[in-house]
């Protein structure tokens, strides 16, 4: 170190580093220009708010959030929770987010089985199946949703009967344009009994697979697990039902004059737009599947035919847990779309978040920069859980580097 | 750099979003050298196009008489179609001059949305429509019955008053726009389909078979339909209002759109106040003397209007009723011009 360039006011003498200005230090500088990003970022979202606010009042709009708690005076189809007309916007709210969450969960689950058994049809070595998959695919995936559900809303209401002339299905099930009725459920007082030891049963059928796979991973026996679950959640469940006196009827539904009273009705537009979801989704899962399963190189087959495992286990054991990898990520986008795509409800009457709370809601308070931004941070939300979710899920998934 | 940019558009967007109230409308409308006026997506005799694309009714008839009296030409009108749920956020944001769109003026609408509500073009009620094999008379033997309407109207919100007050049970089904509404109901979907009266004769004549379906008498609310505007904006609103009771004030006369020509030679001193050949009522409110003779040139007296658009002389064949001249008893009343 030469005596020009020590630092003259002491302190730092021991320091490698020629003294620079700041604004000559890269690493400094840089802070400083993200700093001033940050001061200049957040002054356009103040100004932008605040003008925002400011013309509101000018032209007496009303602001804030105190509509929540006014009466909503408006009804709603669907409901999974308790809602009169006397209810709250607040509650209005939750209504529609139940239903949108009811139909994005049911979606995801049915969407996921169908675009597998598509995605393996795809790869199918019997021409049919592998065309008729690659049509679906190319079909559904080629045209837009909003006109799906729309086909799916008329022809599912226009292919049932009136409701005088409800299909009368055995078992109490009626069948009609206002949708299918089913008896509902009535729990007895001993009915808790069932629910506890189908959840033991439960817990013990994932320990006992636990406890098998390390088995099966330490001396290569195999276990019977699916007929340990089988007894597990069904058998026993059942045993319990018949000893406790079968605390369980139904309350069946009966035709009245326009419509059937008592039950539980699952409603056309539900049915509908959960047709149209899961068959839409189902077509991009299934070329996610496919190129997963694609992406396993085919020596690890052979390898796995080699060593004598049977078509079946190798593709259970060997080709999609290596899938599976390539499948997660953009099968979490899948479902994010899916869930998004649930606003189109809006278009088919289906009483989702959009169409209750950013629709009917905003237009009887008029506060639409409130409840946009709501339904906005909601939807943000979902999607920010099941993407949390599914990289969990993936990182359990992923390669692990030894 | 990109963030820049993009926080600066998100910013301007807020900012541009909010609009600004007190700029003067008039002046606006008059550079653009168009009135963009907010109506019906498809509603006969109030607000629909024709196979040509050339709008009709009697609430198109109220844009293009405003049109008139600004500039002297009732086809400098733009017409938006909004659903009912999007039309108030069409309206504040600026994208629409004017609203004429079978709009219920109600005391929340005036005073928290924002907006002025105006004249009253046609007084209405809600109404239902059921199929007529189900042999109803009466709305209150509807118990159970499940109900299509459109969301986002003062209809849904009478509806459930309506069936709460008389403890009736229903199912509502609610949909976006007029046409899911009508289509649904057509399909089966529903028992009954319910706006406002006006509504029920105008969307019976899209069905397969309006024969088949019947209104019933009950008429279960006020709904004043009206134009509306955004607040603060006073002289606009002077012109608004002014047009209607013009309308009014000339089928009062006698001034038709045929004899307004020979009416500027009248001696009655209200029809000369009223086409400008005497005193300055016109230039009040910005606009030229013969504002409402451009209107009734134009467009014709309230009347003929209503008459050709909904009255006998359209399909819709729907009466006066409330909605003829106060001195034949009925509703509409236009204060002097004077």
């Amino acid at each position: 170190m030469s005596s020009v360039d020590a630092p003259k006011a002491g302190g730092t003498g021991g320091d490698d580093k020629p003294h620079v200005a700041f604004w000559n230090d890269p690493e400094k500088r840089g802070y400083l220009f993200q700093a001033l990003l940050f001061v200049v970022v957040m002054f356009l979202f103040y100004t932008a708010a605040d003008n925002a606010i400011s013309n509101l009042t000018k032209q007496k709009i009303a602001t804030g959030f105190g509509f929540w708690n006014n009466t909503a005076g408006f009804d709603i189809g669907q409901r999974l929770i308790p809602y009169e007309t006397t209810s709250s916007y607040g509650r209005a709210f939750w209504v529609g987010l139940f239903n949108t969450l009811l139909v994005a969960g049911v979606g995801i689950v049915l969407a996921t089985i169908l675009g597998f058994i598509i995605g393996v049809a795809r790869l199918s070595k019997n021409f049919l199946v592998n065309k008729l998959a690659a049509i679906y695919v190319e079909v559904i995936r080629n045209t837009p949703l909003l006109l799906q559900l729309l086909f799916w809303y008329n022809a599912v209401l226009k292919a049932l009967p009136e409701v005088r002339d409800s299909v009368n299905m055995p078992g109490g099930f009626f069948l009609n344009n206002r949708g299918l009725f089913m008896p509902e459920p009535v729990f007895g007082a001993n009915f808790s009994w069932v629910t506890w030891t189908l959840a033991a049963g439960l817990m013990g059928y994932f320990a006992y697979g636990r406890w098998a796979r390390l088995r099966q991973e330490r001396s290569g026996q195999q276990s019977p697990v699916l007929l340990v679950g089988i007894g597990l959640i069904l058998l026993l469940p059942l045993l319990v039902y018949f000893v406790a006196g079968q605390p369980l009827s139904f309350n069946i539904p009966d035709l009245g004059r326009f419509n059937i009273r008592g039950g539980v009705q699952i409603f056309p537009e539900f049915v509908a737009l959960l047709l149209g979801l899961v068959i839409y989704t189902a077509a991009f899962i299934a070329e996610v599947v496919r190129a997963g399963i694609q992406a396993v190189s085919k020596g690890q087959t052979e390898a796995a035919y080699a060593l004598g495992l049977r078509p079946g286990p190798t593709l259970d054991l060997v080709v999609i847990p290596q899938a599976m990898r390539v499948i997660i990520p953009p099968l979490t986008s899948q479902y994010l779309n899916l869930t998004k795509n649930s606003s189109l409800a809006v278009a088919i009457g289906y009483p989702d978040l959009v169409q209750v709370f950013a629709g009917t809601v905003l237009n009887q308070t008029g506060q639409a920069v409130e409840v946009i931004a709501i339904t906005m941070a909601v939807y943000l939300t979902i999607s920010l859980v099941t993407s949390l979710v599914m990289n969990w899920y993936n990182s359990r998934k992923a390669l692990v580097e030894r | 750099m990109k963030k820049v940019l993009m926080s600066v558009a998100v910013g301007a967007a807020f900012v541009m979003a909010a609009g600004s109230a007190s700029a003067q409308t008039l002046n606006q409308v008059k550079s653009r050298g168009v009135l963009q006026c907010g109506s019906n997506t498809g509603l006969a005799g109030f607000g629909q196009p024709d196979a040509q694309g050339n709008w009709t009714g009697l609430d198109v008839d109220y844009c293009r008489a405003v049109a008139a009296a600004i500039f002297n030409d009732a086809t400098k009108v733009k017409f938006v179609p909004l659903s009912a749920k999007d039309r108030f956020t069409a309206l504040q944001s600026g994208e629409v001059d004017v609203l004429v769109r079978n709009t219920t003026w109600t005391m929340s609408r005036d005073t928290q949305l924002g907006l002025e509500f105006g004249p009253v073009n046609y007084y209405d009620g809600q109404g239902f429509m059921v199929r007529k094999k189900l042999k109803i008379a009466s709305a209150m033997e509807l118990s159970g019955a499940s109900v299509c309407t459109q969301q986002g109207t003062t209809t849904e919100l009478n509806l459930a008053d309506f069936f709460r007050a008389n403890k009736l049970k229903y199912e509502v089904v609610a949909f976006a726009s007029s046409d899911e509404t009508i289509k649904a109901y057509d399909a089966g979907r529903c028992d009954v389909f319910t706006t406002d009266a006006s509504g029920l004769y105008a969307e019976r004549l899209k069905l397969t078979a309006p024969d088949d379906h019947i209104v019933l008498p009950e008429i279960i609310s006020k709904e004043p339909l009206g134009a509306a505007w955004r607040h603060g904006d006073n002289q606009w609103g002077d012109i608004v209002k002014w047009t209607h009771y013009a309308m009014v004030t000339a089928e009062e006369l006698g001034v038709t759109k045929a004899n307004v020509d020979e009416m500027l030679k009248s001696t009655n001193p209200d029809v000369k106040r009223l086409l400008g050949t005497e005193g300055k009522f016109g230039e009040a409110i910005g606009l030229t003397n013969d504002w409402a003779y451009r209107i009734i040139k134009h467009v014709g007296n309230y009347g003929e209007s209503f008459d050709k658009n909904v009255g006998a002389g359209s399909r819709l064949k729907i009466a006066r009723g409330v909605n003829a001249l106060w001195s034949k008893g009925g509703l509409q009343y236009a204060p002097p011009i004077r």
